[in-house]
């Protein structure tokens, strides 16, 4: 057993979204204590929407993120609609999945090969590894263009698009414009993302499968983005209006942002590795393809390969994308129209880290009585304190270099959107 | 990913709006200081009018891999960003990047994993810097969720706009 006693401290965590702190203490052979500590303006947006009127949310919440403003647009106006007894379909619907995918191949391309790929390779960067690879990051550039095109030609610009209202859009793109703009661009990712997925699959990784319950939406036909109900590998299956009844929020004092845990068993996980596992047989039949041949199988517990899962998806959405444009007509009008009553509605969409769960109440005028956000990273925080917790314990001959090194490995292998949410993420490994 | 042979990244090759000078208001409206780069893009924008058309000015907030994107083609550009080092808000701070790495601790105010000198950086790694690029830095004070600019960064915003305008109107390979 050993028996001595050593303090390790990283102040800062590179390479993940926004800020946030970390802090685990070592007795000897035993982990006494993980905090992911995240000093969040608590509920800042939730309060800032009340009393605005329903058709600013989108737009509002849109800037909680820089990294996934669609989703914070997409589970909002599924909400409001639910709200307002409305349901968008038709080729609005498609819209919307095609300006979805567009944040999914930014995001994951942005997370894979600029964020999470240095880790497996030994490089403190991406800007270190483009010294030596360059060609893959040139492609990841050009990956990543094709969803910031996507989100651009749907959205009205790449960063917070300003083209999504309650009801669908205030300006749709025509078939012609999607194809110009889109089509060529696509092809193109899509052949990367191909690549993609074998080079992730080809990077060193860990083994370290967890025990993990996975939440995502499932939905009859599709891999989900807007719609679906609420599953898990343990047995939940609901409707989305039910969030509350199975997931609890909690309030810890190590951290401003709350942390979610099923009522019936604790911790769970959200995002690609759960999406995946959950949705495999309703991926495209290439990325099925893919994945297969990455040595994945149809599910995946191992957080270290979701590198490879998000090349996946990433491929996933380049053929949905792709689908969506060939069937693609311009419908008029541009949105529903959408009149407000008092209500509650409840939407719940899948951004590139998970499901992001909204509730809204409004009145008769259509002004936000309350509202509830729960990001998919505060989601996953109990489960990244778990793994951290996990692997410090079987790792803990590692010098502490390198457990630090991997510990914050860890960390990223869940691509926290601590941005959504925080300041400072600051690691700390701490031995007695 | 990097298959032999592969082309490389089309960004850099085909712009779709090439324009000869850049200048891109890197930050967010929604923390505080940190939107004084967009500000500036906006009084500029202002000046502008329907005139200059060699001048393209833009406003991002994101991360800094955009900015690859978005300097595509140019050959001069101008990133105004809000900084933090200490310094009295409202410091005006100016980087030839050409010549000198920025300094990431100055800029590394962003929420975001890839911010504006790792973006820099990795272009430099790419061969994908512009030709000139020129980075100022405004001193923020409070960088807090909320919109509005402290009264000492928006009188620097106003500075450097007119500054900026006088310059590039003249010449829009100087700046």
């Amino acid at each position: 057993m050993k028996t001595d006693n050593r303090v390790i401290k990283v102040d800062y965590l590179a390479r993940v979204e926004g800020e946030g702190g970390l802090h685990i203490k070592l007795k000897g052979d035993t982990v006494t204590s993980v905090q992911l500590r995240i000093f969040e303006p608590p509920r800042f947006f939730e309060a800032f929407l009340r009393g605005r009127d329903f058709r600013e949310v989108p737009d509002i919440t849109a800037r909680i993120c820089g990294i996934c403003p669609i989703a914070y647009q997409m589970s909002s106006v599924h909400a409001l609609e639910q709200a307002c007894g409305v349901q968008v379909d038709g080729q609005l619907r498609e819209l919307r999945r095609l300006i979805y995918c567009g944040e999914w191949i930014e995001s994951h391309v942005l997370h894979f090969a600029m964020l999470h790929a240095p880790d497996f390779l030994g490089y403190a960067d991406a800007i270190q590894m483009a010294k030596d690879h360059p060609a893959i990051v040139q492609q990841a550039l050009t990956l990543k263009k094709a969803g910031n095109d996507i989100v651009n030609v749907v959205g009205g610009r790449e960063i917070h698009p300003i083209n999504v209202r309650v009801g669908g859009f205030y300006k749709l793109p025509t078939r012609r414009e999607l194809q110009r703009r889109l089509k060529d661009q696509l092809e193109e990712a899509r052949q990367i993302a191909v690549e993609a997925v074998r080079w992730t699959a080809s990077l060193p990784c860990p083994d370290f499968e967890q025990d993990y319950e996975f939440v995502a939406l499932r939905h009859p036909d599709e891999y989900p983005f807007n719609e679906g109900r609420l599953v898990s590998n343990k047995g939940l299956d609901l409707s989305i209006s039910e969030y509350e009844t199975y997931f609890a929020e909690e309030h810890l004092e190590h951290s401003t942002a709350l942390h979610s845990h099923t009522r019936a068993r604790g911790a769970y996980l959200v995002g690609p590795l759960a999406r995946y596992s959950l949705n495999f047989d309703r991926l495209s039949p290439s990325a099925q393809e893919a994945a297969l041949a990455a040595g994945l199988g149809n599910e995946c517990r191992n957080p270290f390969k979701s590198i490879v899962v998000r090349a996946v998806e990433t491929l996933y959405a380049c053929d949905e994308a792709l689908r969506i444009l060939d069937s693609y007509e311009q419908p008029d009008p541009p949105a529903l129209p959408v009149e407000p009553r008092a209500g509650t509605g409840y939407g719940c969409s899948e951004a590139p880290r998970g499901i992001l769960y909204h509730r809204y109440r409004i009145d008769e005028q259509g002004a936000v009585l309350d509202a509830r956000i729960v990001p998919p990273t505060s989601q996953n925080q109990r489960t990244i304190e778990h793994d951290l917790w996990q692997f410090a314990e079987r790792n803990l001959q590692l010098p502490d270099d390198r457990l630090t090194w991997q510990c914050e490995q860890i960390v990223r292998n869940y691509d926290p959107c601590i941005s959504c949410s925080t300041h400072f993420l600051r690691l700390s490994l701490e031995r007695e | 990913m990097g298959r032999p042979g592969a082309t490389p990244a089309a960004e850099g090759a085909a712009p779709a709006r090439a324009a000869p000078t850049r200048v891109i208001g890197v930050g967010n409206q929604w923390r505080g200081d940190d939107g004084a780069g967009p500000a500036v893009a906006h009084l500029l924008r202002a000046r502008q009018g329907a005139a200059a058309a060699a001048l393209q000015i833009s406003a991002i907030d994101g991360g800094g891999l955009n900015l690859i994107t978005a300097w595509a083609g140019a050959t001069t550009v101008v990133l105004i960003d809000a900084v933090f080092s200490g310094a009295a808000p409202g410091s005006i701070h100016r980087f030839d990047v050409g010549a000198q790495p920025l300094p990431e601790a100055l800029f590394r105010h962003s929420t975001h994993a890839f911010g504006i000198a790792e973006a820099v950086e990795l272009a430099r790694a790419l061969a994908q810097l512009p030709p000139r690029l020129v980075v100022y830095g405004i001193e923020g004070r409070q960088f807090d969720p909320g919109v509005g600019l402290s009264p000492a960064v928006e009188l620097a915003t106003r500075t450097l706009a007119e500054q900026l305008w006088q310059q590039l109107r003249m010449s829009s390979e100087a700046c």
